[in-house]
């Protein structure tokens, strides 16, 4: 059995198969791994490996088929106010305005709304999006959207962050400006932050680890440390240890037959 | 297309152009007028009609009978449809016989209608009430439960309860399917509701043109005809600016009096859903 843990998340041979209509499909196989209490942990796998069905399971929306998986020491039973959630795609609600769809959290959670209204304009400022709270989704580029979706994460400042290859729709000159943002406000908020990608880059630039999945059936490959100091500026990406690092993770892909990663 | 001065001028002058084609070839041919009246002949009618009070009189009966059915149709509709999309035990008991139906003309229960209910106002809101429930019931419940799976797991994650899934996601969800279900459920309405004045009635537009055919009153029952396009046409276009109203946040609403040109991919879900409602629901 897993032991009693005060990682903020702690999976124990999590393991998760799908009924299908051809039999049964393994989407995440036993797989072992702590985060703790304030860490970045980044995850990098190739499509289909079960990175959106492991930060479902964490997000108590999809129940493991076994193994356990603990946040802050408590098994995992179903959804909890203390996570802030972004999915691959923004899921914006096209009735409410920008302002609105990032009050969601504090709506649900019946929250102070006219508190938070203020912390979920100043948030949209800091994702670039001043101006925009009144709009709605579909006034809005793509990019806009997830950055609204991430707003949302984060308006009720949960303690935990999990995200879903958030900037995968987002140009690459955004993408690297949501780094540092990304980056700052988890310096600045002492957060537990998942961050699932598909950008090897990206995984080592953000992370204080990156977790390395092999294809399907989805297990951990490696765990890689990353040291670099922080604040990290876009400059490390041409840091020979940054090198090192990318060029490793790649390797692992490249012998397992990895492949879009 | 944009309604500018010259599309105007161009609209009334095929209109006069018809109506003028129209009188002529009644004339030439010298048409019966128990067969096809002139248009003089009819607008001759419609004033007799209007100036003696008769047809604003029946008029109102039907505009009655219509809303009212309208009214406890769509109602019942929309309520069932949501106990049914919401409760599986409810759907279990309930789905076979909505099946059953859904492709059932409707109408041809308005003579059973008629003889239960009586000539009078009842059995003609029941008619219109019956017909108006159906659209209501199947677009409610397919609103309710097209909810977006991502949107769903969503609310979910913040730990929201299935009421406040039903409130904040499904409801919203389901409102360009519900309109799109009253638009239709307006005009069944008022079928239903003549439908039944012509198997039965003592009052009521419907009762006039089935009396007129019995005189061979052609001319009246092209007036009539034209003042029930004229009603079924108002009561569409009140259901559409409710309909703009309600669904401020669907951009495909801002052009919903003329087709757009600048449409790249505005989902149209009430467009469509109204177009597979009139598919698959019979009056
Ligand atoms: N609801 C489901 N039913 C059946 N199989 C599923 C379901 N969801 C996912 N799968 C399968 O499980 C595997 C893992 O899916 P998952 O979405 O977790 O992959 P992923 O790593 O997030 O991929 P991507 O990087 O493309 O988002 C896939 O092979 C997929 O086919
Ligand atoms: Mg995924």
């Amino acid at each position: 059995m897993a032991p009693v843990t005060t990682e903020a998340i702690a999976v124990h041979d999590l393991s998760k198969s799908y009924a299908t209509r051809d039999g049964a499909v393994v989407a995440l196989d036993r797989t072992t791994f702590d985060v703790a209490e304030g860490e970045f942990v980044s995850v990098v796998g190739p499509s289909g490996c079960g990175k959106s069905t492991l930060l479902k399971i964490l997000a108590g929306i999809l129940p493991a088929s076994s193994g356990d998986a603990r946040l802050r020491g408590t098994l995992i039973d179903g959804p909890r106010r203390d996570i802030g959630v972004v999915f691959q795609s923004p899921v914006l609600f096209p009735w409410r305005t920008v302002l609105d769809n990032v009050l969601l959290p504090v709506d649900v959670q019946r929250l102070d709304r006219g508190r938070y209204a203020r912390v979920g304009a100043d948030l949209l400022g800091l994702v670039g999006l001043r101006g925009f709270e009144q709009r709605y989704p579909w006034e809005l580029s793509g990019g806009m959207q997830q950055r609204v979706a991430i707003t949302r994460a984060l308006v009720h400042d949960p303690a935990m962050l999990l995200m879903d290859e958030p900037f995968g729709a987002l140009d690459a000159m955004t993408r690297e400006h949501m780094n540092l943002e990304l980056q700052r406000i988890w310096m600045e908020r002492t957060k537990t932050v998942l961050f699932i990608t598909h950008s090897i880059p990206e995984a080592v630039f953000l992370g204080d680890r990156v977790l390395v999945m092999t294809p399907r059936p989805g297990r951990l490959m490696d765990d890689v440390r990353v040291a670099l100091p922080r604040p990290r500026s876009l400059d490390v990406m041409n840091t020979p240890e940054f090198g090192r690092h990318v060029h490793h993770i790649r390797a692992l892909f490249n012998v397992k037959g990895g492949v879009d990663a | 297309m944009r309604w500018s001065g010259r599309n105007i001028g161009l609209t009334a002058l095929l209109f006069v152009a018809t109506i003028a084609a129209w009188e002529a070839v009644v004339r030439v041919f010298q048409i019966p007028v128990f067969i096809l009246p002139a248009p003089t002949q009819v607008g001759m009618a419609l004033y007799r009609g209007l100036a003696s009070g008769v047809y604003l009189d029946h008029l109102k009966y039907t505009l009655l009978e219509t809303l009212l059915g309208f009214i406890v149709g769509s109602a019942l509709g929309f309520f069932l449809g949501t106990a049914v999309a919401m409760n599986r035990y409810v759907e279990f008991f309930f789905y076979p016989y909505i099946i059953m139906f859904q492709s059932l003309p409707k109408v041809a229960l308005a003579p059973l209608i008629v003889v239960w209910f009586g000539l009078g106002l009842t059995s003609k809101v029941i008619n219109a009430a019956l017909v108006a429930f159906f659209p209501l019931l199947v677009n409610t419940m397919v609103g309710l439960k097209s909810a977006d799976e991502d949107r769903v797991s969503l609310m979910r994650s913040l730990a929201a309860s299935d009421q406040q899934i039903f409130w904040m996601l499904r409801l919203p969800n389901a409102l360009p399917f519900v309109m799109a279900g009253l638009d239709v459920a307006m005009i069944f309405a008022l079928i239903g509701a003549i439908v039944a004045e012509f198997v039965g009635a003592q009052r009521g537009l419907g009762m006039l043109i089935q009396s007129m055919n019995f005189n061979m009153d052609v001319s009246g029952q092209f007036s009539i005809l034209l003042i029930l396009s004229l009603v079924g046409l108002i009561l569409n276009r009140i259901i559409m600016l409710i309909r703009r109203r309600v669904m401020f946040w669907d951009p495909s609403e801002k052009s919903a009096l003329e087709p757009a040109t600048d449409d790249v991919a505005a989902p149209r879900v009430g467009r469509v859903v109204a177009a597979r409602a009139k598919e698959g629901v019979t009056p």
